[in-house]
């Protein structure tokens, strides 16, 4: 086994401040990163119920810029992020030439020629990399600022009462899927409507010089609204939930957009080629091989990453996450199946260790908030 | 300090010896690396366990763990609590978190687990 105290692993400017709250720290992404601060599952209740404050400052932020940095990113990636209004954000996916995505990510228009790409810590050099060799003749130029950033989110029902005495930005204002640059407890940084949860929430990036007074601010204030710090062991039951892909699980370079249900994301009516284009016109017509489904599994045991799934005697999928979920109590997973199999309703079997258990297909996200 | 009249393995379970009947758990260090328990499988009644034989499941909201026979035996009792409420193992993981009974096969291997002082020095050790 491999000694993960001699990999090469970024920290936080939070490492201490984690430590100092009891949380257990594990690597993730090339990053030391809190788990869990007490119980997951608490962790979770505070976030659906009330609020929870995240470190995400392992996330790549990749600032795009230029006077053609709009139709760069839009031969990049296979959304269009020159679509999108000053403000405004749109979740994208960049993919290999054959349709297979390399990450999945976040793409805010801060200004005209100034864009910000959100990506997974684990892709965020790869990312990088394809970037630039994308923007090649393209007038914009990337700006990779994935060390230089802290990444703080607030999320749940009272992030709005947790962060509105701290900003001069009018969140009631700030639509899902929008950002504003401003400063919060004094300190400048870029505030976005969106998170990984299922709830009403907000991203904070700032610089991580001062990526630990702004956690201390927040903390204190989200403490206030009867929250507390949330660990990834939370973040990734609450984004199942949500039916939220995770890279690596949900998602792969194996992977296109259509399997996944993101075929919606994809702008193949956007003018020009982008990579990818003629692989993922092949799959918008032909149909998807096998698709991304809700499991509620209705026998004994947890649906887990990998379990294969059985439709009669034919191993036909296999689940790409799974958990218990903490707000129904019922056994909840994600797996790519047959199309003939991914219809609500139906029926299959999951291969828990030894045994064939019944799991049935169902809508996702698995939680959606009151609105 | 861990309950002095509990015998241990280097497994973190816990074997509480009353004649030839043995009960048998996971300890409270154990259940606190795995935090949240929300499912225990374990074997019915009347399965002969080998010692060190992997006799059921314990899994957290993160992750898998399999459970050890201890000692070989043959299993009297599951805890038929832990179907419903598995959390007790976090809540109560000497008393009402126990997980199976076996009827000892082997007195001498029951002498060849660990003692309290030695099992918490091996959780001292981390």
């Amino acid at each position: 086994m491999t000694d993960a105290v001699d990999l090469p692993v970024h920290l936080t400017p939070l490492t201490e401040a984690h430590r100092e709250l009891g949380a257990r720290l594990i690597e993730f992404g090339g990053w030391l990163m809190p788990v869990q601060y007490g119980s997951i599952i608490e962790e979770h209740r505070t976030v659906r119920e009330r609020v929870g404050l995240f470190d995400l400052s392992h996330m790549g932020e990749l600032y795009v810029e230029g006077p053609e940095a709009g139709q760069a990113l839009n031969r990049a990636l296979v959304s269009e992020p020159s679509a999108l209004a000053i403000g405004r954000a749109q979740y994208s996916m960049i993919c290999a030439a054959d349709g297979g995505v390399i990450d999945d990510l976040i793409v805010y228009r801060l200004a005209e020629t100034r864009f910000l790409v959100v990506a997974n810590a684990s892709n965020a050099s790869v990312v990088s990399d394809a970037l630039v060799e994308r923007l090649d003749g393209f007038r914009a130029v990337l700006d990779d600022r994935s060390l230089a950033t802290g990444l703080l989110a607030v999320q749940g029902p009272r992030s709005v009462e947790v962060l509105s005495p701290l900003t001069d930005i009018d969140l009631g204002a700030l639509r899902y899927y929008a950002a504003e640059e401003g400063a919060v407890a004094g300190i400048p940084a870029v505030v976005a409507r969106t998170g990984y949860t299922g709830e009403d929430g907000f991203e904070v990036f700032v610089d991580t010089d001062h990526t630990e007074a702004l956690w201390d601010a927040l903390l204190e204030a989200v403490r206030g609204a009867g929250g507390g710090p949330i660990g990834l062991g939370a973040r990734d039951t609450l984004r199942l939930e949500a039916g939220m892909p995770l890279y690596g699980n949900e998602l792969d370079r194996r992977t296109n957009p259509y399997e996944a249900g993101l075929g919606r994301v994809v702008k193949l009516g956007k003018e020009g080629d982008f990579v990818g284009r003629a692989a993922l016109e092949k799959v918008a017509r032909d149909g998807p091989a096998r698709r991304l489904v809700g499991l509620i599994v209705e026998g004994r045991g947890i649906a887990r990453h990998g379990h294969p799934v059985w439709s009669g005697d034919r191993r036909m999928g296999v689940v790409t996450s799974g958990t218990q979920s903490p707000t129904l109590g019922v056994p909840i997973a994600m797996a790519y199946v047959a199309p003939g199999d991914a219809e609500p309703g139906t029926v299959v079997d999951v291969e828990i260790r030894d045994a064939r258990v019944p799991a049935r297909v169902v809508a996702l996200p698995f939680y959606r908030r009151d609105a | 300090m861990v309950p002095t009249d509990l015998r241990y393995t280097k497994d973190h379970e816990w074997v509480r010896v009353e004649g030839d009947a043995a009960t048998i758990g996971i300890t409270a260090y154990a259940a606190d690396q795995l935090g949240d328990i929300v499912f225990v499988e374990l074997p019915d009644p009347g399965r002969w366990l080998d010692q060190s034989a992997a006799f059921g499941v314990v899994e957290s909201v993160k992750a898998v763990s399999d459970l050890f026979a201890p000692v070989s035996g043959d299993v009297t009792e599951a805890n038929p609590d832990l179907g419903r409420n598995p959390e007790l193992v976090n809540s109560d993981p000497y008393g009402a978190g126990w997980m199976i009974k076996v009827r000892v096969g082997d007195q001498a291997q029951v002498d060849g687990l660990l003692d309290a002082e030695a099992y918490d020095a091996l959780i001292a050790a981390g």
